[in-house]
Parts: C-alpha cells; structure tokens; sequence
C-alpha cells in the first residue's frame, strides 16, 4: 500500500489517517511497561521505570551508566525492523550501538502509533518508510539535548562539541563525557523546536549490513514467542470453531474427553469449544474425544463454485473510479486491442507459529501475552471480550514467528479471552495447524480485468476494473470512502508505465461466508500480478520482448527501469533457453521501491514447473541495512512463489477443504533454486521491502512458464494440466 | 505415567501419559520452549530434536519410546562441536528471519553434519526437505550448511 496519488479525487489517505500522532519527539514521557528481549520466558513485566533516566521522547532512555535502551514501535516478525529501527535512532544520536538494547513497545497509540494509520501496526511494508523521520528526529533531539548539557557544563558553545559512540566532545578543550555522565542534566534541557538531521553522506550505521539484534536467541532456544509464554500454575487449551464459517454449537458430549488423562475441563462456547488441560497433548486428546454436534447454520452449502459465481457476476458491473486521465474511449477504440482478465485464489497465511494467545483472566483484570502486529488493537479488543475498561488489560507482546498480516487481527486474542473466562488462573491457548488453517480470515479472491490498446508498439489505453473484497471497509472503515479501497487498487493507480489514456476502477464484492484479510503483499499483490502477466501477452501481441516492450514505456519512471536494465544484464536475460525453459520478468513499483524480478523456470511434459534461478534487481532508496534488504526479497520471493505454484483454500459445503502442510503445501529447499539480489545504491528516501518479494515472484513465474510453453496462464495457483503435454497416467 | 529421560546430558524425572508425544513434555512439562510445534503431523520439522543423534520429528515420537536413548534439543545442541558450528555459521551468515522454524532447521543440519561431515547439495536437499521455513532462509540455511562444513575439520 503505497500512498496513491488520489489528489485529483480528493481523496487522501495521509489526511483521512493522520489522527492523533504527534511526533515521537514532542509525544512526552512513556508510562507503562517493557518487555526486554531477554533470554528467560518467565514473561513478567516490569515498568518501564525511567526515573533518573534520560527520557527525552517515546524511543530512547538512557540511564546514569550509560546503558541506552530504545523502545520498538514496530514488532519484530522477521524482517529486521527491530535492527533497523535501532540502527536509525542510533545513528542520529550516535549512540554506543554495542550497547543497545531494545525492548518491545507497549500499547499506546499516541506514543508508537504508524504514522500511515494513526493506530499501533506493524504491516504494510511500510514501518521504515512511516518511522524514518520521527525516528531520526527522536535520535537528533536526544543528542542535541545531551550537547546542550555538555556545552553548559564546560561553558562552551554547544556548536563546538560533536558526538559520537555515545560520548560528547570539545575537541579545543580535550574534553569528553559519556551520555550516562550527561543523562541528569540532560533530561534537565528544553527540548530543541527543531533539529538539523545528519547528511547521508556522514552516516556510519545506516546503509552498513549490521547484524541483527534479534537472531543468536533465536540459534539456541531462548527467543520466546507469544506461544512460549509460562506461568506459574497455567492450563493448557486448544480450541475447535464450528468448521462451517458462522455456525454454532447445538450439542455437545462431553463424556469421552473428560476421561482423557490430564483434561481439565470442556469449555463450550456458542460458536466454539475449548477443551483445557495439564498440557497441549491432554487437551488435544481432549477436543478429538469431544462429540459435538453443530448447527452448520446459513453457510453450509457454501462452495468455492458459488463464490466464484458471485465474484465473476461481480466484476461484469461498472466500478467506483479511482483514477482516470486522458480519454479511455478514444484510447481503448484506436489501435490494436486485447482483454484479459487474471484470478486469484483464497490464501490462508499459515505462519510458522499456530495462532495462540495466553490469557490470565483476574475478574477485575486481564493480562495478555501473545505476538500481534496490532498490540494496541488486541488491548482493545481484549478489554471488549473481557467486560473491561481497557486500563484494566496489560496486552505483553513477544517476538512473533510469522505474521505476514495474519497477526493484524485480533480474533485470535479474543477467542482466548473468552476461553479464559471460564478458567480459573492463567491459561495458554493454542490453535492446532488445522484450526489455524480452517480458521483463517484470508486473502481475497480477486478477479482483475484489463483492456488496453497498442499503437506502435506502445500502450495507448488502459482501462483496469479490481473486484473483489474491501479488507480496509473493514479493517479501517474511514479509509474507505468514495467506494474505494485503497489497497486493492494501490499498485493499480500506481501504474510505471507511460500510458496517455488511463481508467481504474473498483467493485467491492464480499465473498459469501469466507473472511477475508490482509496477506503479505496486500493489494499491490493482485494488482501487480494482472499488470505485470498481462504486459506479457501485450508485448507478445506487439511482437516485442517483454522487457524491451515495458522499458519503452518508463520514461516516467526512470528508477524502475534502471532495475529493469540491471536484472536484464545480471539475469543475463538474452541467452538461449532450451525448449520448455523460459525466463520471466516482472517490474513493479509498489510500496516505494522499484523492483524488476526475473525467473527462469522449466516446465516438464507432466507440466511440474521447476524453479532454476531467480535475480532481481531493487532500488528500495536508502537501505537502511543492506543484507536485510537481500534476506526480505529472497524470502518474500519464495512466500510468493510458493503460492504461485500451490496455494489455494477451496471451500465445499461452507468449510474449507485444507488442513495442514500436507494439503496446504509450501516450497520446500530441494525446490528453491538460486536467488540473487542486486541492491542498486540509491540516495532516496527508504522504500518499503518486506512484500515485494511476495508480490514479484507469481507474474516473473507466469511469465516464465509462457515463455516456456506459449500457454498464457490467467489464474493462480499454476494449472499444471494446463501445461503438461503428456497426460498423466 | 513416571518417566525418566536423559535430555541434553541431565536426568529429568516427570509424569506422562505414554502415548505423549516428547515434544509436549519437553515443552509444557519441562518448559523446554526452544523445540516448537509446527504441525503435528511430522510434516514440517519444527520439532526436531535428536535421539541417540538421530533428527526425530518429536510432535508424533510417543515419550515412552524414547526409553533410554539421549535427547538432545536445541537448548543442549550448542554443547556438541557440530551443533556449535551450526549456530554459528547461522549467526555468520545472518540465515533467520522470524526464527519459528531455526530450532528445526538447526538441528536437522546438525543431525546431517555428524553423519555427512561434506554434504553435496543432494545431502542437503535430502535432510533438509522435512523442515519447512514460511520466511523462506532456504537459500542462506543451504549455504550455512556448507560454511559450516568448511569450518574446522571434522
């Protein structure tokens, strides 16, 4: 979800999003607890106590000795942002960095809320982008109050004295002290209105390949996600949701899994049951020996057929207009024209770490610990589920092992709490695999139609409808206005290309029964797909190459086809192929780095697609650190690439149909061939990295197997008996 | 159900039911939170720990199986040079990204390196393709393994 250029609408999600975030700067003192990243996984909180400390904003403490603790607004799922985040305050503070330490935010959103939605949320790609200025505004006033101390107490011009790794300087004098020594009279200074921000060019951190704050715990067991929580006394609980979306519980036996050894107690809930017991295993056993009948409700006849039927009637209606310019009539009626339309399917996000919450309902309070990408939102959500004032919930966030915008709702958090209300004492509540998936709220179906018309070669008009579901009608309903989700129409509006006659529209179509949710990759995801698959079929219609054809049309965009011309040349784009090898490109814009992927794949006569190397080359701006920039887009290239090539939940009598990895499969190591990124140097401001590889890899991987084959595959995951040649015996 | 078992060098005394799979008692009995459940079905090697050496799938080895062969898990692999070496070129090679599946993935190298001191690609492909990574580090675990390979001489 880059900013869309909405102006000319009227409509902007900067204006329709900026509540109530002052700037980390002038936000004041933080209240409330922290949760060291620390090696025991007895999570009990202690106050974030900065008495005697240097507490200039939201981010930063300091305290006599000269420990420097950073809060994280963001959390940590993965993708650097812990590291990163430190490594911007440290470099305007100029901080010792191998003191650091770091702690998780707590909620608050007037404190740590992003600065893109006003609330607490790490997602969108977008925590560097958001946090890039508070954050060296944070460090540079912090700094600039710990000079001002120094100057005073030397009675020297504060001009005069320069910082670094963690200590002031008065080079004439020879004179020095550390921050611990300055901290006291530090916190005694006015904050400065404003603060001169370091040149890039005098960085010593930012753009270093650091190592990461967050990984040796996670070598040798001592990292603790929300599922390792252990409390003194605590119960152990799986739940089971009625498999038909929207049903409920008529009847339930109870009998058998109360017999099993270690059960506790069978909780039954309108919609769910709870079995609780000594340890997983016990309650496990339990919920299997339960005999429950459902009341399957108004959604069990739902197939995946209707809902394809409901979304194809959709997508034929007229949509709500999210950009237009030029003349999209004249342009679609000169030159040569073709139609596509692209599908995609429901994903599950099917994080490495089960859905889990652990709860300590008190009656006048609740305690929560969990990884959530939205702890201020689980607060809330907690307090609503558990009949309490929001003050009376402590939320305790942790490490998470996966979140890619699963970990942006709540639901698992309140199920727990409502578990947790029949529980007397502290209880650890854990999806099995098969809930996480059967209970997912997942990515929406989508079905994209373009038409465009070529004249000489080049695009003249571009007439683009999005259907499907509005996750930001729901999730955010104010930035839904006008009848258009900004997301789902994100890299849509957002076009590279040079096109004179150009018409975005959007129809919100929610699928009947199946929630749907934000994935890694967002809107831009399906946007980028339709876009980049159906350049293909173009520059195949205009008898050019793909990348020589895209290329033509990014004058506009000069960044973009910089990344074009070096992935061509690293991907060494125009060797041979043998037969039924092809390489595939894709060049995307989305969250505010350019990216052009390339995939060479073989497609055997059984139609089994087979990875063999994958380059892509990024200008993701100012990389904050390097090699996180490498890891986010080989490992978001292999999220997308596995969906690509497996992922689908189908629904047949109002559930879904998989279950666990056996049937929801995933790219394994054996299939994951080469991948290169190239980080082109760039001055700019940072772009977001965590899911562009998600979002490159399916289109690079289409356009590889039409390369290959000649099929032009319009749906995803791929058909492999669309491809083979063979049929299978 | 009293249970001794020898877990990373020391005796651990506890009641369990036999049919436990080790992976409950290592993490809700023992509070051994480093091996992680995945999938429960042996798909996805989150919870692979060693016994006698061996990489086992601990989320469907039943507890009283195990009798008395040692069980090493991730908190105890870092005491092996192999295992130390493991962890290392991890850190060296910056291979986690969220970490949920490194416990796994750990100790199935760790498990592939005693036994294949030089693993080929094929080597790797073969004791590595049972642990799935959702953040997808195969392309850095692939190349860890051989870093640590190549370290020392073992």
């Amino acid at each position: 979800m880059t900013i869309p250029d909405t102006a000319s609408r009227g409509l902007s999600r900067r204006t329709i999003l900026a509540s109530g975030l002052a700037s980390g700067l002038a936000a004041g003192f933080v209240l409330a607890f922290h949760l060291p990243v620390r090696a025991a996984n007895e999570p009990v909180q202690s106050p974030d106590d900065t008495t005697g400390k240097f507490a200039p904003n939201a981010f930063i403490r300091i305290d006599n000795a000269g420990k420097t603790t950073l809060v994280m607004p963001q959390v940590e799922m993965g993708q650097g942002v812990y590291t990163a985040v430190a490594m911007i305050l440290a470099e305007e503070l100029d901080a010792d960095f191998s003191q650091v330490r770091l702690l998780h935010a707590p909620p608050n959103d007037k404190l740590y809320g992003n600065p893109t939605f006003g609330i607490q949320v790490t997602g969108n790609s977008n925590s560097i982008r958001a946090f890039w200025k508070p954050l060296r505004e944070a460090g540079a006033g912090a700094r600039a109050m710990l000079v001002q101390a120094a100057a005073q107490q030397w009675q020297v011009e504060a001009a005069r004295c320069t910082t670094s790794n963690g200590e002031v300087r008065h080079a004439e004098s020879g004179r020095k002290l550390g921050y611990g020594a300055l901290a006291e009279a530090a916190g005694k200074q006015t904050p400065p209105q404003q603060v001169a921000l370091k040149d890039p060019k005098n960085f010593t951190l930012i753009g270093k390949p650091l190592k990461r704050f967050d990984t040796p715990d996670k070598t040798n067991g001592k990292a603790v996600y929300g599922i390792d929580a252990m409390l003194a006394g605590m119960k152990f609980a799986s739940v089971r949701a009625c498999p038909v979306f929207g049903g409920k519980v008529a009847k339930v036996d109870d009998g058998a899994a109360k017999k099993v050894p270690g059960v506790r107690q069978v909780i039954v809930l309108d919609d769910m049951v709870a079995v609780v017991g000594d340890h997983m295993w016990a309650a496990k056993k339990g919920l299997d020996a339960l005999d429950v009948t459902w009341d399957e409700g108004a959604n069990a006849r739902v197939s995946s057929k209707d809902i394809w039927d409901h979304l194809r009637a959709a997508s034929e209606k007229d949509g709500a207009v999210a950009k237009s310019r030029g003349d999209i009539v004249k342009g679609l009626a000169s030159g040569d024209r073709l139609e596509a339309s692209y599908e995609l399917p429901f994903l599950a996000h099917a994080p490495m770490e089960p859905l889990n919450a652990t709860v300590h309902f008190k009656g006048d309070a609740c305690e929560i610990w969990t990884g959530t990408q939205v702890i201020s939102r689980v607060q809330s959500a907690a307090a609503q589920a558990a009949g309490l004032p929001v003050e009376k919930v402590t939320a305790n966030n942790h490490l998470i092992g996966g979140g890619f915008g699963r970990r942006l709702e709540p639901d698992m958090v309140v199920a727990a709490v409502r578990v947790a209300r029949q529980v007397d004492g502290p209880v650890k509540v854990v999806w099995t695999r098969e809930e996480d998936i059967q209970h997912d709220i997942y990515r929406p179906v989508y079905r994209d139609t373009i038409a465009a018309s070529l004249s000489n070669g080049k695009i003249v008009g571009w007439k683009y409808r999005v259907t499907g579901s509005s996750v930001i009608a729901r999730w955010l309903p104010p930035a839904f206005q006008n009848g258009i989700d900004i997301d789902a129409v994100d890299s849509a509006v957002d076009m590279p290309y040079d096109i004179p006659n150009f018409h975005v529209e959007y129809v919100r179509a929610e699928p009947p029964a199946v929630p749907t949710g934000f994935w890694r990759g967002v809107g831009p995801n399906n946007n980028v797909f339709a876009i980049e698959c159906f350049m293909d079929e173009l520059a195949r219609k205009a008898g050019k190459d793909p990348i020589a054809f895209r290329r033509d049309m990014l004058e506009g965009t000069p960044r973009l086809k910089a990344a074009l011309d070096l992935v061509a040349e690293k991907s060494k784009w125009d060797e041979k192929m043998p037969a039924r090898v092809g390489k595939g490109v894709c060049a995307q814009p989305s969250f505010g780095s350019f990216i052009a992927t390339v995939v060479e794949a073989e497609v055997d006569e059984q139609g089994e697609v087979h990875l063999r190397r994958v380059t892509s080359a990024v200008d993701t701006g100012i990389a904050v650190n390097p090699d996180t920039i490498v890891a986010q887009l080989q490992g978001g290239l292999i999220f997308g690439l596995t969906a690509a090539l497996y992922g689908e939940i189908t629904i047949k009598n109002g559930r879904v149909q998989q279950s666990n990895f056996n049937d929801y499969r995933m790219l394994r190591i054996d299939q994951v061939p080469k991948i290169e990124v190239h980080v082109i140097k760039s001055g700019e401001a940072p772009g977001g990295i965590g899911e562009t590889g998600a979002t490159a890899g399916p289109p690079a991987l289409r356009n590889a197997i039409l390369a290959a084959t000649g099929i032009a595959l319009r749906r995803l995951p791929i058909d492999r008996d669309a491809l083979a040649v063979r049929k299978k015996s | 159900m009293a249970t001794t078992l020898k877990i990373n060098g020391k005796q651990k005394t506890f009641d369990a039911p036999a049919d436990m799979p080790l992976l409950w008692v290592l993490r809700d009995i023992l509070g051994l939170t480093g091996t992680k459940f995945g999938c429960g079905i042996a798909q996805c090697g989150a919870c692979t720990v060693h016994i006698d050496g061996k990489p086992v799938r601990s989320c469907l080895f039943p507890v009283s199986a195990v009798r008395d062969r040692a069980v090493v898990t991730i908190e105890g692999v870092g005491a092996t040079p192999v295992g130390a070496k493991v962890q290392k070129a991890w850190l060296d090679l910056e291979v986690i990204q969220c970490g949920y599946c490194q416990s796994g993935q750990i100790m199935s190298a760790a498990a592939l390196l005693s036994t294949t001191p030089k693993p080929d690609d094929s080597d790797i492909d073969a004791a590595m393709a049972g642990n799935i990574c959702r953040c997808g580090t195969y392309v850095r675990i692939r190349e860890a393994i051989k870093q640590a390979a190549s370290d020392g001489r073992s």
